[in-house]
């Protein structure tokens, strides 16, 4: 699998099929079993702890899921977080980065709320702004439409396409909501029980000939993922009940 | 049958010790952070007042009433051999020596550890830690050096209090309800209760509890299961092992401390 410098590179799959677990494969957090992975040429799993952190703090940005942020401080110092404990502006420079940061995301007039006063959708844009504080050169956003109103998902994709396009950031788009990830993506995996099944651009995907793929990015209820989960047939199973019943 | 059985004890000993031997490196790791708040003094002073602050209030109210039970107990005892003038001797050497330590660090667990564990599995089923991460801080040194450092400051303080409140309770009872005259009270003490033999050695023991207390509540929270159900298992067994090892330990430390 290549990631490319400067793309927006889509991940997508079923839920459990691994996409997260690549994600933290990619930042170092878990250890694979078999082969390696090279973030800017260095291979991640044979770093020491402080080289990985290094790397880390200079390439690499994440969009958690949940958004990630400290509950107990508030929008600003969250944005400000990665600022204070990596560089040693002062203050006044502080300030004047973290109000950019949340003026990308359009939330720079909730830097005084507290992070449990958000709703899902700015929380995610908090996360978003935090973790481009120290303009990484890379940026993983694990599954950033899920549970999204239609609004908070188009300026997500928005924000997503913006940043890739204005500051050049890598960013490597972990998904399964097909359309929003599709629009805005150079190239896709498609992967399935944690192997790719399919690569491609937009359009390749869109094309496939295979009927799993088809059927994901179609959404369809029934195909070569069967709707039942897999049990002995519903005959054998209600005959089954009705003998056990008799024997008592 | 029976080698199902004989499978499921080795896998529980196997796992028991492995958690251990995890909990071991987990203080390694832990005491190796600790330089980093030399830096950071804002996020020790925060936790000092969430752990040990927070902690005071049950604290006093527990050694006032502590202090006056023993009191009124001791003068039942001792009133049969006319030594009721000992009751000050009575309060302050069971408090110095046991008592103080042992409560303080009972109720620590249970105000303080559970709290701790319950915060930090939070953050990790949250993913505030693994977000941290990401952000290449690590939380062993911004999340856990800090508790773990004010845990093991406050327990000895708020045992230092406990003891202090607990004497004055004793005091209030002798003198106000069973007539014991007040200089013979504090006469009394000052004639045998011995500095480093009983308030030091005291001390000394809630430092060991808070030590252990605020290991395993910290541990059990960065190590937990995050999800509702892990969350509450582990804090859980935060209050059950440290109490369990605060009263282990105290029989330990009292036997080598104590010539027995």
């Amino acid at each position: 699998m290549d990631i490319e410098r400067g793309k927006v590179t889509a991940i997508m799959g079923p839920s459990g099929t691994g996409k997260t677990t690549l994600l933290k494969l990619i930042g170092g957090q878990l250890k694979p079993d078999a082969g390696s992975i090279h973030v800017d040429g260095e291979n991640v799993h044979q770093l020491s702890q402080p080289a990985l952190y290094e790397l880390r703090q200079r390439t690499m940005g994440m969009l958690f899921q949940s958004g990630a942020l400290l509950t107990d401080l508030s929008v600003y110092d969250n944005v400000a977080f990665p600022l204070r404990e990596h560089t040693s502006l002062p203050a006044s420079a502080i300030h004047h980065l973290v109000l950019l940061k949340l003026n990308v995301v359009g939330l720079r007039g909730a830097r005084d709320l507290m992070t449990t006063e958000l709703s899902g959708g700015m929380a995610r844009r908090v996360a978003l702004a935090r973790a481009i504080a120290l303009d990484p050169e890379m940026i993983m956003y694990d599954e950033p439409f899920t549970g999204q109103d239609p609004i908070s998902m188009g300026v997500l994709v928005k924000l997503i396409y913006d940043l890739n396009k204005a500051l050049g950031m890598t960013s490597v788009v972990v998904s399964h909501d097909v359309n929003e990830t599709a629009s805005i993506s150079d190239y896709i995996y498609v992967i399935s029980a944690g192997k790719v099944v399919q690569h491609g651009t937009p359009e390749k995907i869109e094309n496939s000939d295979s009927d799993w793929v088809q059927q994901f990015m179609r959404g369809l209820a029934d195909g070569p993922v069967p709707f039942h989960f897999s049990s002995d047939s519903l005959m054998d199973d209600l005959t089954g009940l009705a003998q056990q019943g008799a024997e008592k | 049958m029976i080698s199902n059985w004989l499978q499921k004890i080795g896998h529980n000993t196997l796992s028991r010790f492995s958690r251990i031997g995890k909990g071991g490196m987990f203080l390694l790791q832990t005491l190796l952070s600790l330089p980093y708040i030399l830096g950071k003094p804002q996020l020790l002073i925060r936790q000092l007042y969430s752990v040990g602050v927070q902690t005071l209030l049950i604290i006093l109210v527990a050694g006032i009433f502590i202090g006056m039970v023993l009191a009124l107990q001791s003068y039942i005892v001792l009133v049969d051999f006319g030594a009721e003038e000992s009751i000050s001797l009575m309060v302050s050497l069971s408090i110095l020596r046991e008592l103080g330590p042992v409560f303080t660090g009972l109720l620590f667990a249970g105000r303080a550890g559970s709290a701790l564990t319950a915060e930090i599995g939070l953050m990790k089923s949250t993913e505030q830690l693994s977000g941290m991460e990401m952000m290449a801080v690590n939380p062993m040194k911004y999340v856990i050096a800090p508790r773990f450092l004010a845990g093991i400051i406050s327990v000895p303080l708020l045992t230092l209090i406990f003891m202090a409140v607990a004497i004055l309770g004793g005091f209030f009872v002798a003198t106000e309800m069973l007539g014991i005259y007040e200089g013979v009270y504090w006469s009394q003490m000052q004639a045998k209760v011995d500095f480093h033999e009983d308030l030091i050695n005291g001390l000394i023991k809630s430092l060991v509890f808070g030590f252990v207390v605020v290991w395993i509540a910290v541990f059990e929270g960065y190590d937990c299961v995050p999800t509702s159900e892990g969350l509450g298992q582990a804090t859980t067994r935060t209050v059950v092992h440290g109490s369990l090892a605060i009263l282990g330990l105290d029989f330990i430390l009292t036997a080598l401390m104590f010539n027995v």
